[in-house]
């Protein structure tokens, strides 16, 4: 089988060139999501352009009143953070429930937002605290990032830097619910948040999302308002995990935890 | 040229960088220790160390492992002798058709040599990414129970 160029900058200035030079290159941090695809043969790539060691993307700091972290940040990284644990725990919740060691070790931050799965286990925290993408250009909200199946913001040569949550002192409750604990990719996967009134959901939709009228009904401090809203804000479908109706039950049972626990 | 260390030998090959880590052991260094399953990141069977961290070698691309310290099931053996590890997988009964057993094996070492004293939970957390389709994981989690080192 033909392997595409496999190509190792040493600065994020040389990755993006790279990039912008190469038709059809992917980068590649931890390879978990894509050499999945390569394998399989549904992705072709030109080149493989690695990210995974730039010191630009790595790192876990405090800065301007926010938590930023490299985009090259492991699982493993986020979980046994400090930073992430004093500052964004339900960040650390949400690493601890992807894969199992194995995928939590080489998996990174900015992958799951690259990859860009409505299944994306941090997806939902992302959202819940208003984190931003900042990439080799530009910031981009996380509201308006995800804008289709699988499909972002990102121009075909811009390389997610750093992600930066704000550092507002927000609790954010996190539950993911798939057939077993490791392993497992979401039936559904939730990220509340009480004050500012957010829930966001994945597995529920084309793209993770936040529920517009479940969020408003929340921040009115109807409880009941807002899980009843949640199973329209949500467009699930039937598919090999899980089925709609049960997504939607789910969905509206474990936000009502979540809100009230 | 891709160079990096593979159970302590310093190996320098010439292989597409984007190849998996997993076919260049395999094929290249002959280490068949190391078993493809699913070849999708789901089972663990071809689990190996990279800088100590356990790893799915069907989702490294090998110019990712360039400089690092890759182990392999092959390499826990000292001397020609049986690791402790593996000698407990055999006095355990931990083994069935054996697919799993390399990659389980690389999980529990990894956990072993961060937690020398792991809980039964840590154990099962540990080997979470590895499947078996024989034991029913109970023989298996004796065995790494069997190898822990008490803290004094």
């Amino acid at each position: 089988m033909p392997y595409p160029r496999y190509l190792r900058p040493r600065a994020l200035r040389e990755a993006v060139e790279l990039l912008a030079a190469t038709p059809d290159a992917r980068p590649l941090a931890g390879g978990t999501d894509l050499l999945v695809a390569l394998h399989a043969r549904t992705i072709a790539p030109t080149a493989l352009i690695d990210v995974g060691k730039l010191t630009e993307l790595r790192g876990i700091t405090e800065a301007d009143g926010a938590l930023e972290i490299g985009a090259a940040e492991s699982y493993t990284a986020l979980l046994r953070s400090p930073l992430v644990a004093r500052h964004a725990s339900a960040l650390a919740d949400a690493a601890r429930t992807v894969g199992a060691a194995q995928i939590q070790n080489r998996g990174t931050l900015g992958g799951n937002l690259g990859t860009a799965s409505p299944a994306g286990d941090t997806l939902p925290v992302l959202l819940a605290a208003d984190a931003t993408i900042v990439t080799d250009r530009r910031t981009i909200p996380i509201a308006a990032f995800f804008v289709g199946y699988r499909r972002t913001a990102l121009a075909p040569d811009e390389l997610i830097v750093r992600i930066r949550v704000p550092r507002d002192g927000r609790v954010i409750r996190f539950r993911k619910v798939g057939t077993r604990q490791a392993q497992a990719i979401s039936k559904v996967v939730l990220a509340v948040c009480r004050d500012p009134a957010r829930v966001a959901v994945g597995s529920v939709a084309e793209v993770p999302l936040r529920a517009a009228t479940a969020e408003a009904a929340l921040a009115r401090g109807d409880l009941d308002g807002a899980v009843e809203a949640v199973g329209r804000d949500i467009r699930p479908i039937d598919d090999v995990r899980s089925t709609a109706v049960y997504r939607r039950a789910v969905t509206q049972r474990v936000l009502r935890r979540l809100l009230t626990a | 040229m891709i160079a990096f260390t593979v159970n302590g030998r310093p190996v320098s090959l010439d292989a597409p960088g984007a190849r998996r880590l997993l076919d260049v052991l395999r094929e290249d260094l002959r280490l068949t220790g190391t078993k493809e399953g699913c070849g999708e990141g789901e089972c663990g069977a071809c689990s190996v160390l990279i800088d100590g961290e356990v790893v799915n070698s069907c989702l490294v691309a090998v110019g990712q492992a360039e400089g690092s310290d890759v182990l392999t099931v092959e390499g826990l053996e000292r001397s020609g002798a049986l690791a402790p590890l593996q000698q407990a997988f055999i006095d355990h009964a931990a083994a069935q058709c054996g697919i799993c057993t390399p990659g389980m094996l690389m999980a529990a070492h990894a956990l072993l040599q961060e937690t020398p004293d792991p809980s039964p939970d840590d154990v099962r957390r540990a080997i979470a990414g590895n499947l078996c389709r024989c034991t029913g994981y109970t023989k298996i989690i004796e065995a790494i129970l069997a190898c822990r080192t008490r803290a004094t």
